[in-house]
């Protein structure tokens, strides 16, 4: 019988096997940054220990920056103090950082395959949960504890037990105006916050082959809200072209070597999955969140939901918390809900696949006059470069945008960037979690095209019905 | 790590399912580079009115008295029961952090999100995982009983309840082990350093590109 995606990868890791059925698992990339590491260093230095392996790891600040010009540093004094820290336990180790004023800072997710410091196989770990963004490479990603990011740095390990085989398969061709975004809302529409939980999803079918490196990024990036600590794509040739020339992917004769690994790296065609849900992906429509979990997701030409039809009580309840929360009547049209606030952003989607969706939407045109702030927060440095060559900063802020500096941002408000209680916001991030973007904000995850559109719109609208 | 063998303590009940992370300790307080201290923050903008700051004096804050935790019949609880998928979205280590510092020893809940059912047991905190109508049946007697409290017993995988009802809970054997103990894990892989040096030997050979050194 043949092996899927996931059992290869960790096969190929497993450094010994425990009694228990546990496993200890190799890890060949380490991404850190200022949040999540701070006790685990702190732990290592108190222990005696040292960096097991210092050229697997690569760090950066991006929670906690400023998106305004830097050249002031951190008004923040916490904030300030933990990037500061982070600056000190990479230069006391000898790790690489692309620190607060490196033209390569963004977000961990956003950096690390640009550089080529993810590459396909390999096994990708970073205290974050969304570092399932990487398995979008055929590498396997999953976001790790602090405790875990110690025992990283100790022993370039980690004590794991493998999930289970889940594959999610979107058939057919996407409408147009429909993006990546659209399709992993709808997928976690379909089976729940916790319908990949205990498993490692591989997304697969023609309707995940047809995107691009940057919308596979997305769906894989948001397996985590699926409940899944990995999600996973098979290696093509656009994963291959994407890595030519990248400033950590192999050159030369050592690059033809990798290539001819990577390309194995896919289930065989009589792989067995424990669990496989199909979708088809020319009924999937621009979707919209309109409560406080990401599975509490409708089409933009639906209406807001009643519990009243729901029959499982827990869920009845969690629906009835999510409409007070975010302060919305079951039976309300998505598209009647206006907005105060659009970001565009995070590591789901601040690519510059991403900027040009929403670029090309609002070109020409004005944000509505509710809105009072609209941001564009670049997922890099060099993304951010690009779109400037490009001139999608001019049409952003000619249209009445704000056109930041990279980071995590209104993403989780840990900076300055957050809604004030109650105001509402189109946001491209990944969670709409109670407080998630400020203390009573109130969140509605789209596309970034769909972002875009609402910012011109003031409220919800269908992004392909806008010429 | 802080070992954990068999507890009696008083029950508070949290009636939601899907409690992320964020709502156990908002992202304010990540900010912190400690591992201590989260306690008062535990739930924060559950249990206060007012939004709070790193650095805030939190007793002084308003407190929302209908959230549960803000109870007195529930002051002093250390075993906490929840509903489906506990502990879902970031990976912070500040959440078991936050409800250990608080003085939670045990959760128990029908499902829990990976990551933070894995941190959880780094950190001495028992994540117990019985079915939903178990849950649901403890939900029941611990509303209708003031000072209702469980016994956890990690040896025998078992709790049980004031009126001597026992439910067996299942548990990974390492992990048990580890907790039972009081076990570090990078000491336990520390005593494999011969087996990462030839992985790591068999790699470097093999993908040489992952080496830059
Ligand atoms: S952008 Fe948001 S989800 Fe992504 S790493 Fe930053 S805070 Fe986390």
């Amino acid at each position: 019988m043949g092996t899927t995606l996931y059992d290869k990868l960790w096969d190929a890791h497993v450094v010994r096997e425990n009694a228990d059925g546990t496993v200890l698992l190799y890890i060949d990339r380490h991404l850190v940054h200022e949040v999540t590491s701070p006790q685990a260093f702190e732990g290592l230095k108190l222990a005696g220990r040292k960096v097991w392996r210092i050229d697997a790891n690569l760090a950066t600040a991006d929670h906690n920056v400023p998106t305004t010009d830097r050249v002031h540093g951190i008004a923040d004094a916490v904030s300030r103090l933990q990037v500061e820290t982070l600056d000190e336990n990479c230069r006391a180790n000898g790790i690489t950082e692309f620190d607060m004023t490196d033209p390569r800072q963004g977000i961990v997710h956003v950096i690390g395959p640009e550089q080529g410091a993810t590459l396909p196989g390999m096994t990708v770990v970073c205290g974050d949960s969304h570092t399932s963004t990487h398995g979008a490479f055929g590498a396997l990603a999953f976001g790790i504890g602090t405790s875990e990011v110690e025992h990283v740095l100790a022993t370039q390990c980690l004590i794991q037990k493998k999930a289970r085989n889940m594959r999610v398969r979107v058939e057919g061709v996407l409408g147009s105006g429909v993006t990546a975004k659209d399709v992993v809302l709808a997928i976690i529409g379909r089976i729940g916050t916790a319908g990949g939980t205990g498993h490692a999803i591989e997304f697969a079918g023609s309707g995940i082959e047809s995107l691009s490196v940057e919308g596979r990024m997305t769906v894989c990036n948001m397996a985590i809200e699926a409940g899944a600590r990995a999600g996973m794509i098979a290696v093509d040739h656009k994963t291959i072209e994407y890595f030519r020339g990248r400033p950590y992917a192999p050159k030369g004769e050592m690059w033809n070597r990798a290539v001819a690994a990577w390309q194995k790296l896919k289930s065989d065609s009589d792989a067995r999955f424990d669990k496989e849900v199909v979708l088809e992906a020319s009924a999937i429509q621009p979707q919209v969140t309109w409560g406080t979990s990401p599975e509490m997701v409708v089409a933009v030409d639906a209406v807001v939901p009643d519990p009243a039809k729901e029959s499982d009580p827990v869920k009845a309840g969690s629906m009835r918390q999510a409409l007070k929360y975010m302060d919305l009547r079951p039976g309300t049209p998505i598209r009647e809900i206006r907005l105060d606030k659009i970001f565009i952003g995070s590591c789901t989607n601040s690519r510059i696949e991403d900027l040009r969706a929403a670029a090309s939407v609002v070109r020409g045109k004005r944000v509505s006059a509710n809105i009072k702030l609209a941001m564009v927060v670049p997922g890099s440095g060099l993304v951010k470069a690009q779109a400037e060559r490009e001139g999608l900063d001019r049409i952003f802020r000619e249209a009445g945008f704000e056109w930041r500096e990279p980071g995590c941002s209104m993403c989780l408000a840990m900076n300055a960037d957050r809604l004030g209680p109650g105001e509402r916001c189109a946001s491209t991030s990944n969670r709409n979690f109670e407080g998630r973007q400020g203390a009573g904000g109130r969140t509605h995850l789209v596309s970034p095209a769909m972002a875009a559109a609402a910012a011109i719109a003031g409220r919800f609208v269908d992004v392909r019905e806008i010429g | 790590m802080e070992k954990f063998q068999k507890l009696t303590g008083l029950v508070v009940p949290l009636d939601r399912a899907n409690v992320d992370t964020d709502a156990i300790i908002p992202k304010q307080y990540l900010k912190s580079i400690k591992r201590t201290g989260f306690g008062p923050n535990l739930f924060d903008e559950w249990r206060y009115l007012d939004p709070g700051e790193p650095g805030m004096d939190h007793s002084r804050r308003r407190i929302d008295p209908d959230f549960v935790l803000n109870q007195p019949r529930y002051r002093g609880a250390q075993v906490l029961l929840a509903r489906d998928n506990f502990g879902c979205g970031s990976s912070r280590e500040h959440a078991p952090w936050a409800l250990m510092d608080y003085g939670i020893r045990v959760i128990i809940a029908p499902s829990y999100a990976d990551i933070f059912y894995n941190n959880s047991f780094k950190n001495g905190l028992l994540p117990v995982v019985l079915d939903r109508q178990a849950v649901d049946q403890l939900f029941q007697e611990c509303f209708a009983t003031p000072g209702y409290s469980l016994t956890v017993d990690l040896d025998n995988q078992i709790v049980t309840t004031p009126g001597g009802q026992g439910f067996r809970f299942e548990i990974d054997g390492f992990r048990r082990h580890c907790l039972l103990n009081g076990l570090d894990d990078i000491g336990l892989t520390m005593q494999h350093v011969a087996d990462i040096q030839a992985y790591e030997a068999r790699r470097r050979r093999e993908a040489p590109w992952l080496f830059s050194d």
